[in-house]
């Protein structure tokens, strides 16, 4: 007959509006501020800077300046400037650090091309969307030092990724420590004709099939001890840039 | 009367207006008796409007499994959110204090009078309601003529506010307001005829005090308990939801294909005068049905007459208005078609019918006993039957939909 | 009383007049309506305040929608202004021969008719009076008039009819 649809309609909100008062379980909706959201893992927004400690942000960034990413953004919102002096990275080879690192979030579009393209897996996408600001153009300009974030938080915020990426950058460390051993090695061997190409041209290859074991436990966040004790002193007086 | 009826909270209003009338001098206390009156009945519906629309708020979020709007609490005290109930008040400051934007090419004086003319007349229905025992503004011959002919002119309104904006939407959804807004008012009308008919008069105050019997104490004599009062009062009430502009006939201000119709192009304050209107019209409308049909300031039952009239008139009128909520939280948007082949091929001739039902109710006014259940039986089948035979035509063919790529 | 008089017949005149001059058809439209409103308020003043809402409801209520739907639906740019034709004598003279012969036929009317002087206090006639009277002495006039009507909107529908096969979900 016709209106039964609607009492059945009716029926269907009234059901609704009962079970709203005693079934939180209905509830579409999560009071935000108190409440916070579960975001799934593979959300992003805006870029961070990876340290490996939370200590010394500064001295153990992974970046080492090269710029890509500063070249392949599309809206141009990476502004990076390089060192002048080098210190060693966490393999212990000496690299330039970002003297001036910053990303203006008002021009970003989160694209993750810049993720995509570092070959440090220095910078990585970041979840956090409270960034109200009441300055649009400084505060939401951020530079090195609000950049940079421990590896520990990007294992909290998107675990899978991070242990991925740091089973293949402890392989990477291995090999390249094992390279270190056998070129000293060698070096004990012969110590005078070492001749310097062939050696450059050996070295990737060690390197390359070591990248494969994944199930490498996750690796500590301080850097290798007994590297560059004094050199990641240096990285605090290159802030005043 | 019942002692109730004399009771002292029933007086209370009517008493404490003579007071204060009393301290004027005499040329003045015409005047201020119905200033009085008038402010009264502008803020108390005032208020009722703005919690309306915050109770609208929260029960549509209700009906939906939602929350609705629970922040707003007072400023200066942080911390205390009241559930929400100052919002109206924010919304408030918010529309008042927004810029009033008029389009360049629009036709300014019709734009500017569009809001004032539809705020004016919808509050000019309120004048012929009886509020409660003696409580009516103006008493009227013709109250139920008056209040049609007020609520006809909020129709011209909307028609100036969607042609002077200058804006394709908003002329569209004037066209369209006006198609539905005259086929509605037809039904509208034909529904209340038959309580015109068996009270055999127009004023609603009478209209009311016809209902103020009780079958053997709890059985109210309201018109809603008579077969051509509940079909009378269903068509009233889908004719009162298209009359408002409201879902599921709220046409003319469709956001998703009018981006708000006639509404477009105002913003600020005028916006809240048609928003305004919008509810005072609902108001109203409920009000008259509660008049027509709910029995007016009347008690249900004998017994509970000690609550006082305007009590009882409040209580019934949020119950309209919860309903209408309901409804507009349940039902779906009809298309333009469909809603003017509604009006002309089902309710007019229904209401028709309906009066004839009640010239019937009244020409077997005299019959008793068994004859009683016969005239129940004949007044029943008379609106039942068509309803039942024009439906199936509306919705002959109209399968149960089946869908193929939604699951 | 007689101020108010003078209040609603200028409204109603100036209204009018207006209407009249106005070379948008919308603006003469809304104040054809202003001037029917007049009307209303000029029967109300006379204290028929049962033809006053009648007259409220059904002119400015139906008849004024049924006239601006005209308006919409029949100009192609209902904005457009008319365009100002030059003035020529042979225009201005059918206006004023037109003028004449309205003011000349109206004149004849009222000097004719009977006038009798009208009583210090309104009748007071009821609802219920004004429809005993139309349903017992005006009763074959009523018919006549809602049979014409009738005729008109069967035509009417007949027009605009077309015989379109109704699909199903067309259906409400």
């Amino acid at each position: 007959m016709l209106g039964s649809g609607i009492i059945k309609g009716l029926a269907v909100t009234a059901k609704n509006f009962v079970g709203s008062y005693y079934d939180p379980a209905r509830m579409t909706t999560v009071e935000y501020p108190e409440q916070p959201t579960v975001l799934p893992e593979n959300y992003r927004n805006f870029p961070f800077l990876v340290s490996e400690n939370a200590t010394d942000p500064m001295g153990t960034l992974r970046c080492v300046a090269c710029q890509i990413c500063e070249k392949e953004c599309p809206p141009q919102c990476i502004i990076i400037e390089k060192s002048k002096d080098k210190k060693p990275d966490a393999n212990g080879k000496m690299q330039l650090y970002p003297a001036v690192f910053g990303i203006d979030t008002s021009v970003c579009m989160s694209c993750q091309i810049c993720v995509e393209v570092c070959p440090f897996d220095a910078i990585k996408m970041d979840k956090v969307f409270e960034i109200a600001a009441t300055d649009r153009f400084l505060d939401l300009y951020l530079n090195r030092e609000q950049l940079a974030k421990p590896n520990t938080y990007y294992h909290q915020i998107h675990p899978e990724e991070a242990a991925e990426v740091d089973g293949r950058l402890t392989a990477d460390r291995k090999a390249a420590e094992e390279k270190a051993k056998a070129t000293a090695a060698a070096k004990a061997a012969a110590p005078v004709a070492a001749p310097k190409p062939a050696d450059s041209a050996v070295a990737p290859k060690p390197a390359s099939p070591a990248v494969k074991p994944q199930d490498e436990p996750r690796r500590l966040v301080s850097p290798k001890p007994g590297e560059g004790g004094s050199p990641l002193g240096e990285g605090g007086p290159a802030k005043s840039s | 009367m019942s002692p109730a009826s004399d009771s002292y909270l029933e007086r209370a209003p009517l008493e404490l207006r003579d007071w204060l009338v009393q301290f004027l001098p005499e040329p003045l206390q015409w005047l201020a008796h119905h200033l009085i009156t008038v402010v009264a009945v502008l803020a108390v519906f005032g208020t009722f409007f703005a919690f309306t629309t915050i109770a609208e708020r929260k029960l549509l979020a209700r009906l939906q499994n939602r929350l609705g709007p629970n922040r707003s609490g007072l400023p200066w005290i942080k911390g205390l959110k009241l559930w929400g109930l100052t919002q109206p008040f924010a919304d408030a400051v918010k529309t008042l204090t927004k810029e009033d934007i008029v389009p360049a090419t629009a036709d300014k004086w019709l734009h500017f009078l569009a809001p004032v003319i539809v705020v004016a007349f919808s509050l000019m229905t309120f004048a012929v309601l009886p509020f409660g025992r003696n409580m009516i503004p103006v008493e009227l011959n013709a109250a139920l003529l008056y209040f049609f002919a007020a609520g006809a002119a909020t129709e011209l309104a909307i028609f100036m506010a969607g042609w002077s904006s200058r804006n394709k939407y908003s002329l569209l959804a004037a066209m369209r307001a006006l198609a539905q807004l005259i086929s509605y008012e037809l039904p509208l009308i034909l529904s209340v005829v038959p309580i015109v008919l068996v009270a055999g008069t127009l004023s609603t105050k009478a209209i009311v005090l016809t209902q103020g019997y009780w079958t053997s104490g709890f059985l109210p004599h309201w018109f809603v308990f008579t077969p051509w009062g509940l079909a009378g009062f269903l068509i009233f009430i889908v004719a009162a939801l298209a009359e408002s502009n409201r879902s599921p006939f709220d046409l003319p201000e469709a956001e998703s294909e009018l981006i708000a119709g006639h509404l477009t192009e105002y913003s600020g304050f005028k916006y809240a005068l048609f928003f305004m209107a919008e509810y005072f019209g609902l108001t109203a409308l409920s009000a008259l049905g509660v008049t027509l049909f709910l029995g007016g300031w009347q008690a249900p039952c004998v017994f509970l007459e000690f609550i006082p009239s305007y009590l009882w008139f409040m209580l019934k009128l949020i119950g309209m208005i919860v309903f209408f909520i309901w409804v507009r939280g349940t039902l779906l948007r009809l298309r333009i078609d469909q809603l003017t082949r509604l009006a002309w091929k089902f309710l007019v001739p229904l209401a028709l019918l309906n009066v004839g039902n009640a010239a019937f109710w009244v020409l077997s006014a005299h019959w008793a006993g068994p004859l009683q259940l016969v005239r129940w039986a004949v007044s029943f089948a008379v609106i039942v039957i068509p309803f039942v035979i024009m439906g199936r035509s509306l919705t002959a063919g109209f399968a149960p939909r089946t869908y193929r790529y939604a699951s | 009383m007689t101020t108010a008089l003078i209040l609603i017949a200028i409204l109603l005149l100036g209204s009018a007049a207006a209407a009249m001059l106005r070379r948008n058809l919308i603006h003469s439209a809304l104040l054809l309506i202003a001037s029917w409103a007049g009307v209303a308020a000029f029967y109300l003043w006379a204290g028929a305040e049962f033809v006053a809402f009648a007259q409220v409801l059904i002119y400015v209520g139906a008849i004024s929608m049924v006239v601006l739907f005209a308006v919409l639906l029949t100009r192609q740019n209902p904005v457009a202004e008319l365009p100002a034709e030059p003035a020529s004598r042979m225009r201005a003279l059918t206006g004023i021969t037109v003028a004449v012969c309205t003011a000349a036929i109206l004149s004849a009317a009222i000097l004719s008719s009977k006038f009798t002087p009208a009583a210090d206090t309104a009748p007071q006639t009821s609802v219920k009076q004004i429809g005993l009277e139309l349903m017992h002495r005006h009763g074959t006039a009523l018919l006549i008039v809602g049979v014409i009507l009738t005729v008109a909107l069967l035509g009417a529908t007949i027009l605009a009819a077309t015989d379109a096969k109704e699909k199903p979900e067309d259906r409400p």
